[in-house]
């Protein structure tokens, strides 16, 4: 029949289009070099690092992958549970590394890959967040820290009558968040048609982050209801809310970013990682945003770990990359183009760091400030579902802010969805 | 295939020279199983595609839903209804349904009376009429990202541009976002402006296809525009009319990235703000798909289970449609 050679013929097509596909799949060409992939959430600030890593090494190349914040999570977990799709290399936020190291097998064990030797060049908590709970298993290095400060805006301060210089600014509320309010009552008295700060979500994560036990205890039992620190927080700012204080604003909404160039609201919680957050998003407003101590004593607010899916290829060359970028030398680079904060304590005493100024801050000794905050961190353990726990208490709180429920309203229906994790 | 394997057996007979063709009772076997089976094998890759990624994954996904089934463990136990219990008895989906009808009923029945405005307009004699008719699709070319992005930020609250309009009309802000009503209205005129020019145009094919002299009759008969619209071309193209409904409501019911982006990067963006006032049932799918502990069973439940509301929301739609001819 005539028709074989052509059902053959078909056949072989069939085979070497599937063929072809397999072929562009694989990362790696023919002439020896290893491509490693790098997924992140936002610019790491890595752009330049890349350059001279590949420069060091031919025969590596790096290509990054950029999503957003809540995509790039959902999306690593599911490339896990697929175990298909992640990259040789994923970023993944402090307020989800729990979620990962309870499944270390799904992750190269870097004490494995040569991290056992390294373990003094992080902050001890740092680390200590990427192990597994049997302590056998290290699946991320650290990258950076989110020591927490409190950006403010001068010249809002100055029509309110309040202190602008930064020393007296951090006295105001030295003590507590309780003095925070105080200020903010003040500022409302003062001022007409601005907000002491953005949204009451931050606030009162700043407080319940820089509790000694946070929303879970260590037996990753959820603790909002029991643990008073976590109440006290809810209520000094239900009040700040019924005063009126807040801006209402969803982080990462336009509305935010445009409300840090417009001056609608006086301050922002500021970890390391925000203030060039601010300074790209309101480049009009430099010298009117400045940096205070936060309120309350130190504390953490975000930071990352660089991890490594037991699916990638490349584990050698993807640990040796993230060992480089993770060290000293790189994480200081990354400060000084970006802001991001060191996880490495023995820079804390470099005055490259330390000495550090921002112009667009008016000259605010960030690298100071923030030093003094990550040293002064409490390590706080983060339990499994830590970031949609705190989520769900931050919505509770936004139906206050927009009037749908009174307070007792919010935190019941707040348990009563926590009861469902 | 059979053509080559026809052309073989009749040019055969030919080639030996003459008399009748000597067809062997294989031969004539395979000739008849050719005629009855290769029609079969032409329309196969199709239905071997929809077995593939149709039919299996709907499968699947009822397999799934009566487990507890997590992305994240190894183990999935067989727990047979109760994610659909489960479901059934969780105000939250209750919640998302009624939101999804709201905003449905918004975006739908404006758009389509719109739609049959816009189309009977169209077949007037205007100037520049192709380039209307072309304009009418634009809309819907762009793509919905987009589309929710740009519209989320006009509906913003502080900085947005209807905001700034209503506030120089005296009238105050609105929240968009915060209130059910409101977030439902501007969620709807998403929906609206993407997909109204495309029914129009489906309605203006339709229109043309009603002959002309029926409305030279009613134009000697003193029938004005409007009557000659509501009660000619109306009932003239009724199929058409209850298409757009049936596919309006199946889209509709669907709609997801609209009031995705409209929340937000944050929480809101799943749960449909705060009080998840604009939450709908592919919003709460998501949530419990794609967020805290991943439980694919219990969301392949929402799946199916928005299935049924689908094919019966479909369905009361047609019944409903249906109507029109005695009606007029």
């Amino acid at each position: 029949m005539r028709s074989k050679p052509f059902r053959a013929a078909l056949a072989a097509g069939t085979a070497a289009v599937l063929a072809l596909t397999g072929a562009a799949c694989s990362s790696d060409a023919d002439d020896g070099t290893v491509t490693l992939t790098v997924g992140l959430f936002g610019d790491f600030g890595f752009g330049p690092l890349y350059e001279e890593y590949m420069e060091a090494h031919p025969d590596i190349k790096i290509e990054e992958r950029i999503s957003e914040f809540a995509d790039h999570h959902t999306n690593l977990t599911t490339h896990l549970a697929t175990g298909s799709g992640a990259a040789d290399i994923e970023a993944v936020e402090v307020g989800y590394i729990s979620q990962y190291t309870a499944s270390p097998d799904r992750f190269h064990n870097l004490l494995d890959l040569g991290a056992d030797e390294l373990e003094g060049q992080w902050l001890d908590w740092k680390w200590q967040q990427a192990l597994s709970s049997d302590g056998e298993a290290l699946i991320g290095l650290g990258t950076d820290v989110g020591g927490m400060a409190m950006c403010y805006r001068r010249d809002l301060f100055e029509a309110a009558g309040l202190p602008v210089e930064r020393d007296e600014v951090s006295a105001l509320w030295a003590d507590s968040w309780a003095d925070y309010v105080a200020v903010g009552h003040q500022y409302m008295d003062a001022t007409d048609g601005s907000y002491f700060f953005e949204s009451s979500g931050n606030m009162f994560r700043a407080q319940v982050e820089q509790a000694e036990q946070g929303v879970y205890d260590r037996e990753n039992n959820i603790v909002v209801e029991s643990n008073p620190a976590v109440g006290d927080a809810w209520d000094l700012t239900v009040e700040a809310i019924e005063a009126g204080m807040s801006n209402r604003l969803e982080a990462w909404t336009p509305e935010w970013n445009a409300g840090f160039s417009e001056g609608t609201f006086a301050t922002i919680i500021c970890p390391a990682w925000m203030t060039s957050y601010i300074e790209t998003n309101a480049p009009d407003a430099a010298g009117l945003w400045d940096v205070a101590a936060v309120p309350g004593g130190a504390g953490n607010m975000g930071g990352s770990h660089l991890v490594l899916p037991a699916q990638g290829e490349h584990p050698e060359e993807a640990y040796e990359l993230i060992e480089w970028l993770t060290a000293p030398e790189q994480q200081l680079k990354v400060f000084e183009q970006t802001g991001n904060f060191p996880s490495t304590p023995e820079l804390y005493d470099d005055p490259a760091l330390t000495g550090l100024t921002k112009p667009y801050f008016n000259d605010a000794p960030v690298g100071g400030i923030f030093t003094a905050a990550a040293e002064a961190v409490e390590p706080q353990y983060q339990g499994p579902l830590q970031g949609d726990v705190l989520a769900t208490l931050g919505q509770g709180l936004g139906r206050i802010e927009d009037g749908s429920q009174s307070p007792d309203e919010a935190w019941s229906q707040v348990l009563s969805d926590l009861e469902s994790f | 295939m059979s053509l080559a394997t026809r052309s073989d057996t009749t040019k055969r007979p030919a080639a030996t020279g003459g008399g009748p063709a000597p067809v062997g009772p294989w031969r004539h076997r395979l000739y008849r199983l050719d005629l009855k089976a290769s029609p079969f094998l032409y329309i196969a890759p199709f239905f071997a595609l929809f077995a593939a990624f149709g039919l299996f994954p709907l499968a699947f996904t009822a397999w799934v839903s009566m487990h507890d089934w997590s992305l994240l463990s190894d183990e999935h136990a067989f727990v047979g209804a109760e994610n659909y219990t489960a479901l059934l008895t969780d105000p939250y989906f209750w919640n998302a349904l009624g939101n999804t009808v709201s905003i449905l009923a918004l975006s739908t029945v404006p758009q389509l009376l719109a739609a049959l405005l816009l189309a009977h307009l169209l077949t007037m004699r205007l100037r520049g009429r192709t380039f209307f008719r072309m304009g009418m699709l634009l809309p819907n070319v762009a793509s919905v990202v987009a589309v929710a992005v740009i519209f989320s930020q006009l509906f913003g609250r502080d900085f947005g541009l209807i905001n700034w309009v209503l506030e120089s009309l005296g009238a105050g802000r609105i929240d968009w976002q915060a209130g059910r009503a409101s977030s439902h209205a501007a969620i709807a005129v998403m929906v609206a402006w993407k997909w109204t020019g495309y029914n129009a145009l489906i309605y203006l094919a339709a229109m043309q296809a009603v002959p002309r002299d029926v409305y030279e009759a009613a134009h000697l008969d003193g029938a004005s525009r409007l009557q000659q619209l509501l009660r000619i071309t109306v009932p003239m193209i009724r199929p058409t009319i209850v298409f757009t409904v049936i596919v309006s409501t199946i889209y509709g019911l669907q709609i997801f990235a609209e009031p995705q982006l409209f929340g937000g990067a944050g929480p809101n963006g799943v749960t449909g703000g705060a009080s998840r006032q604009f939450q709908t049932l592919t919003l709460y799918l998501y949530e419990h798909a794609f967020n805290r502990g991943f439980e694919f069973g219990y969301a392949s439940a929402v799946a199916w289970t928005m299935f049924a509301v689908i094919v019966l929301v479909a369905l009361l739609n047609y019944l409903f449609i249906r109507r029109i001819r005695s009606d007029s």
